[in-house]
């Protein structure tokens, strides 16, 4: 079941290339559609379907912004990435921009990344040099250069707009949608932003066809998928897996054993228990984040519930009232039940109230899923609390 | 045609269809058909932000409720605003925000004109279901002209949209992330640190209690209680189309006479009008204009040129912080403010044989940075404290109710001599474009002889609400000694607002501007639209407090500034001439570079 597109050694650029530029962007942008390919940051929105809308639309310049912002605690799939498949990401990149039109990409790094920095630039650098960026990339008459900027370490700027907003030098706070960043998005231009594990799936799909690409994953869920795989088991690690793995082939493939619950795609992903283990792991199954947790039949779901709940207080933007204000009340609730108070039914069903209100009414994703692990947790592991 | 067409869309809200123009949110299509839905960080004057989420709405195919104001239309999109789901949302985002807003409401200054209060009325909140702490959190500085109360913000961020959006200066600013979010300035600044420029605007889009003007009432009850002290009042040309909604009379309603008879009946001992030195500042200011365009046209002499206005408080701290490299520009005559607090002091205490020691002088302004200009060093050419005491609007409305004076059913009466007459010209003052207006009335006529040739002496050309205004006027045929301006094209700019005012200074340092004259007021609308007036603004209201005033300059027998014969007679007592000796030691000033941080 462990597969390798993404994590063995793809082709190289010069061949990359050479192919990508046989095709019109327009026919690229069909492939990309043909197969099948969804963001793999978490929302799994059809990347084909993304640029075709930034190529539809009317800028005088566009950008290629790759989402390195990796922040979703327990992922580090995307570093494995930056580290030995940065020529995927390159190319990727600039497939990307010579697909909609743009010729600036920019990869924004999470500040935790900072030491990678010196790094990166330097072998962007190697890059310019062999002509696989900068102006007429081999000679085929399209520019493309690729800049780094960095966070500062807030984990909404990992949401699209936020990032925007951060890599304009403002304060890294979610914008109204739409106007959607393939509309307008950098400095107001059309703007893709793909995660670094989307970007790096291209030149694959180029490579070996879309067929080839789709025997991989589900009917829904195209391809393979990268696994930042943390917590009780023997073998944690970066894992390449089939998207639509069910939960327990995972766990046996890590070596976990006694397992209770099962945390997917982070801290605003979803918490599995015992029951869901031969649900699969895809869009439409567990939503696929970069993270998976495992926790054993010795961990205390409150304490798991705690951690996460004081995250999203401390990670909410303060931009809106309902992820200001109800990250700051689920935490007093988490706090009260870690001290061994028991909350009533009233206040225990004002909490799944205003659960429900963040879902509904938050601005961006992070409010929208930020009670996420408070209703699944206290829903699924009620003996904990 | 073809594009009305096309841009009609048809768009049902709870159950009913109506047509919607395409581009326009869920809210203006409400709103537009009386479909109440209720807001907080939403402003007739700012972008949309939808931070607050209390104007969420359902709309049918979407996963979650979408904020109406945020939310464009679409064909055929299916919206309620009126479910059991949305009324939940909206009844708990109240909750929230009341969590978190402490303060009393009946210590509160926004008592009965709060937005967040009349939320939570309509939406029956009777508890709070998390834990509301009473503990202030906050320290208050009540020593800066605006006070702010971080406890009883709600961070709609209404006021750092309006410092940014529509005043470019951005003193206040969102700090902090999460639930450590609040409102202040650069490194936790006092207010009087930063750039600052105290137009008060961020008041006037307040929802809550958060920010208020520093008050003054108790002062000036005190000197009116105090029999040993002679308290004069000036009142400035907007306060009177505006202070009638404190009454709860719809905006654009003049109450000049009832002003007066209330201020008299306060107790204040005489009651003066700042309309008197507005048409002073006509004839000093336009005698400096003259002056100066003499010495560039004739003399050939290193001149600053534009000339730009010198009477918005909020305007000058702006320039200083700025553009000090432009202060050369700046008109050296104080304020119709600050010119009558150095009158009272002086000629009117000679006159009334009174001491100046013991008049205590107070304006009513529609301003809070005219709380700061009375304060400047620089203000204190009589001897004294010019002006001691300056009210807004809102606190003169306070201290009528608390008289227990009913202003609406007042008779009319006179504001007092010897500084009580005054023009038309005087009037507009209060609106955008209005000092420009009463100063091209007198230049033109002082110049040539005649009067402006404009139908009914409105110079149309500079009114109305654009931000930035432009008009010329060639001089033909001027008298013998103003020769050199024969055929001249006088070129003027009007800016209000201070992104606006910063574009024209922006072409005016490039050395790409050829206006001769430019009048900048700080806030939108200008006066009329000053942080200090009734709340709530729009530009709807500032239209009609507008409308007012041109409908009191067109009702006045004089409509000049020079013709005003109290003016006449101070010089003749006792200025003796414009920009004399005697103007220049009590109605000039100078001005200071400041930096921006």
């Amino acid at each position: 079941m462990q597969r390798s597109c993404l994590l063995s050694p793809g082709c190289k650029c010069n061949e990359a290339f050479e192919k990508a530029f046989s095709y019109t962007p327009e026919e690229i942008i069909n492939i990309i559609k043909d197969s099948g390919l969804r963001g793999r940051g978490g929302a799994g929105f059809p990347t084909g379907m993304k640029w075709e809308f930034a190529a539809k639309a009317a800028g005088e310049k566009k950008y290629v912004v790759c989402n390195a912002d990796e922040g979703e605690p327990g992922t580090f799939k995307d570093r494995v990435l930056l580290t030995d498949s940065l020529d995927k990401l390159v190319q990727g990149m600039a497939i990307a921009g010579y697909a909609i039109g743009a010729n600036y990409g920019i990869l924004y790094l999470r500040s935790e990344y900072k030491w990678m920095l010196n790094d990166l630039n330097a072998k962007f650098n190697e890059f310019k040099n062999q002509n696989y960026l900068g102006n007429n990339i081999m000679g085929k008459g399209f520019d493309f250069d690729i800049e780094i900027k960095l966070n500062a370490g807030a984990y909404v700027c990992g949401e699209e707009t936020a990032l925007i907003e951060s890599m304009e030098g403002k304060r890294g706070e979610p914008r109204n949608k739409p106007p959607f960043p393939v509309q307008s998005g950098y400095m107001g231009y059309p703007t893709v932003i793909n995660n670094v594990e989307t970007l790096c799936n291209i030149p694959y799909i180029l490579e070996h066809g879309v067929a080839e690409f789709k025997k991989y994953g589900t009917e829904r869920s195209c391809g393979t998928k990268l696994f930042s795989i943390s917590g009780d088991c023997a073998k944690p690690g970066v894992y390449e897996m089939d998207l639509g793995i069910t939960i327990r082939e995972m766990l046996e493939m890590v070596g976990a054993s006694n397992t209770k619950a099962v945390q997917i795609g982070g801290a605003s992903g979803s918490t599995a228990g015992e029951k869901d283990f031969d649900k699969t792991i895809c869009f439409e199954g567990f939503p696929p984040g970069g993270s998976i947790i495992i926790f054993n039949k010795s961990r205390n779901m409150a304490r798991v519930l705690k951690n996460f709940i004081h995250f999203f207080e401390e990670e909410s933007c303060g931009q809106c009232t309902p992820c200001r204000e109800g990250t700051r009340r689920l935490k007093e609730a988490v706090d009260r039940i870690e001290r061994g108070e028991k909350l009533s039914d009233e206040d225990m069903n004002t909490m799944l109230e205003l659960a429900e209100v963040m879902k509904n009414s938050s601005k961006c994703g992070l409010g929208q899923t930020a009670a996420n692990p408070f209703v699944d947790i206290l829903g699924k592991f009620r003996e904990d609390f | 045609m073809q594009t009305a067409v096309e841009s009609k869309l048809t768009v049902s809200i709870n159950g009913k269809e109506f047509d919607a123009r395409k581009g326009e949110t869920i809210l203006q299509l409400a709103k537009r058909n009386d479909i109440n839905i209720p807001t907080l960080c939403n402003h007739a004057d700012l972008c949309e932000s939808g931070n607050c989420r209390m104007c969420v709405v359902e709309v049918e195919g979407q996963r979650v409720l979408q904020a109406s104001c945020t939310t464009p239309v679409a064909e055929r999109m299916v919206i309620r605003t009126n479910t059991r789901k949305v009324r939940k949302t909206r009844q708990m985002i109240i909750e929230l925000l009341l969590a978190e807003h402490v303060g009393d409401c009946q210590t509160c200054k926004r008592n009965t004109n709060c937005e967040l209060q009349d939320l939570a009325a309509e939406y029956g909140i009777e508890e709070v279901r998390f834990g509301k702490s009473q503990e202030k959190r906050y320290e208050v500085d009540t020593r800066t002209p605006i006070v702010r109360d971080n406890d009883k913000c709600i961070l709609c961020r209404r006021c750092t949209q309006v410092c940014e959006e529509i005043q470019g200066v951005e003193a206040i600013k969102p700090m902090g992330r999460g639930k450590d979010t609040d409102i202040g300035c650069l490194f936790g600044l006092p207010l009087d640190e930063t750039t600052c420029v105290f137009c008060g605007q961020c008041i006037n889009r307040c929802p809550t209690g958060a920010l208020t003007e520093r008050d003054a009432t108790k002062e000036v009850w005190k000197a009116i209680d105090d029999p040993t002290k002679h308290v004069v009042v000036q009142t400035a040309p907007a306060i009177r189309a505006a202070l009638a909604e404190e009454f709860d009379i719809p905006p654009g309603e003049r109450v000049t006479g009832k002003m007066a008879s209330a201020l008299k009946m306060i107790g204040f001992d005489t009651v003066f009008d700042t309309d008197f030195t507005a048409d002073l500042t006509i004839i000093e200011e336009g005698t400096e204009l003259l002056t100066r365009l003499k010495k560039a046209l004739v003399e050939k002499s290193q001149v600053a040129l534009p000339m730009f206005t010198s009477c918005s408080p909020g305007w000058i701290n702006y320039i200083e912080h700025y553009y000090p490299d432009l202060l050369p520009n700046l008109s050296t005559c104080k304020s119709p403010q600050q010119m009558f607090g150095a009158l009272i002091k002086t000629y009117y205490a000679q006159k009334k044989g009174v001491d100046p020691k013991n008049i205590v002088s107070v304006s009513v302004m529609p301003c809070t940075a005219k709380k700061f200009e009375a304060d400047r060093p620089e203000m204190y050419d009589s001897g004294y404290k010019d002006v001691d005491h300056v009210l807004t609007t809102r606190e003169l409305a306070r201290m009528i109710k608390q008289a227990g004076i009913d202003l609406m059913d007042l008779q009319d009466s006179e504001f007092d001599d010897p500084m009580g007459i005054s023009t038309g010209a005087a009037v507009i003052f209060g609106a955008t474009g209005g000092v420009m207006e009463a100063a091209i009335r007198t230049a033109y006529e002082l110049v040539t002889g005649r009067e402006v040739p404009f139908a009914n002496l409105d110079i149309r050309p500079v009114r109305g609400m654009e931000g930035i205004r432009e008009a010329s006027l060639t001089i033909t045929d001027p008298l013998p000694e103003w020769s050199f301006l024969n055929g001249a094209e006088v070129k003027v700019a009007i800016a209000h607002s201070l992104t606006k005012a910063r574009m024209l200074m922006d072409k005016v340092r490039a050395g790409e501007a050829t206006y001769h004259f430019i009048e900048v007021m700080a806030c939108p609308g200008g006066c009329l639209g000053g942080g200090g007036q009734p709340i709530p603004t729009s530009p709807e209201i500032r239209e009609k407090r507008a409308q007012a005033i041109y409908t009191e300059d067109g009702a006045m027998k004089l409509r000049k500034s020079h013709e005003n014969p109290a003016v006449k007679v101070l010089y003749e007592e006792f200025l003796k001439e414009p920009n004399g000796h005697k103007s220049h030691e009590l109605l000039h000033t100078k001005y200071t570079p400041k930096d921006t941080w």
